[in-house]
């Protein structure tokens, strides 16, 4: 179906960036996955980096962003993409170099590469997608996994005697030195995708600058592991999830 | 009815139909198609003339199939 807009009446105020590739996506229909790779491309566009901008992938959901993304891509190994970055941005230091990780990725088995990252102040942006699930793999228990929330490894609830307390990751790298800006979005309303998308472009401004590493959290939700419908699922983000992880900036020291 | 300010054109074949268009739209513009695409999904469509341009279902589509497009401002005399 094409339907035809006469250009003397209508003027385009929003379309799709050639940021990302031309092909559908494998992600679920409301992933915000989605979302945060249109922002991303959007903000490498805006900045005129895309011929200098070298993105890394990580395992999970996410590992196909290199389908996606029109930049050139480098995919890690499960959780070292930090790892991986570091050694890119160091060969290529006018470069603009992000990671794009998930919760499982970041947060789970990379926590040491990340932390280390974050602690050295390597001058990269990571993009930390955080639905508190592991999805990819079917809905099991993530460090980040919220006090009671069901998955498929706790269908009873996250219980804190036995699987722990759940990990925020932006308090904990915002404490270290090396980090410059650390903020925490969510990509559940309009207004949240605006936020998110000055959070990003604060995050690859500050490459720029060499002063540190910037993080930027995106509270995202899985709504085919949570068992909900998407709308249902961005509703329980505000609900109950955001409880946990309260948006916000946790450190800027950027200056911008 | 409200007068028409802006239009939106769904790239029906690639929406998967998931709804967040519709339930961030603020002046219930969208709504759900009787038809499939070729994957079987409902997609999304313009239900009526109230679309203002705002944009808020194209922040939110995760597959952005959604271009928005404003009536221009009449110039005036």
């Amino acid at each position: 179906m094409k339907t035809q807009i006469d250009p003397n009446k209508y003027e385009k105020v929003f379309e799709k960036t050639d940021g990302l590739k031309n092909v559908k996506t494998h992600y679920c229909p409301g992933c915000g996955h989605g979302v945060v790779h249109r922002i991303t491309m959007e903000i490498v566009k805006e900045l005129d980096i895309q011929h200098k901008t070298i993105g890394i992938a990580p395992v999970g959901c996410s590992v196909f962003a290199y389908y996606y993304m029109n930049v050139d891509m480098q995919q890690a190994a499960h959780g070292r993409a930090c790892a991986v970055a570091t050694g890119i941005k160091r060969m290529l230091p006018d470069h603009y170099v992000f990671t794009y990780q998930g919760d499982g990725d970041l947060a789970a088995i990379g926590t040491a590469e990340t932390i280390h990252a974050c602690s050295r102040g390597e001058n990269i942006t990571i993009i930390f997608i955080n639905n508190a699930i592991y999805g990819m793999t079917g809905g099991q228990m993530a460090p980040t996994t919220i006090l009671g929330q069901k998955s498929s490894t706790s269908p009873e609830g996250r219980n804190p005697q036995r699987d722990g307390m759940p990990i925020n990751m932006s308090e904990i790298v915002a404490l270290l030195p090396g980090t410059v800006y650390v903020e925490r979005v969510a990509v559940n309303k309009p207004g949240r995708v605006r936020k998110a998308k000055k959070a990003i472009l604060k995050g690859f401004k500050a490459q720029a600058l060499k002063k540190g590493t910037s993080f930027i959290e995106v509270v995202s939700n899985c709504n085919t592991n949570w068992k909900m419908t998407p709308v249902e699922a961005n509703k329980w983000i505000d609900d109950v999830l955001l409880k946990q992880y309260p948006l916000g900036v946790f450190k800027d020291e950027t200056g911008l | 009815m409200a007068k028409q300010k802006g239009m939106v054109v769904i790239d029906t074949e690639n929406c998967k139909g998931c709804g967040l268009c519709i339930a961030n739209c603020p002046t219930n513009t969208l709504g759900f198609s009787e038809n499939f695409n070729a994957n079987g999904y409902h997609y999304s469509e313009m239900k009526q003339d109230t679309c203002i341009a705002c944009q808020s279902c194209a922040l939110v589509c995760p597959d952005v199939v959604i271009t928005v497009y404003r009536l221009k401002k009449e110039k005036t005399v």
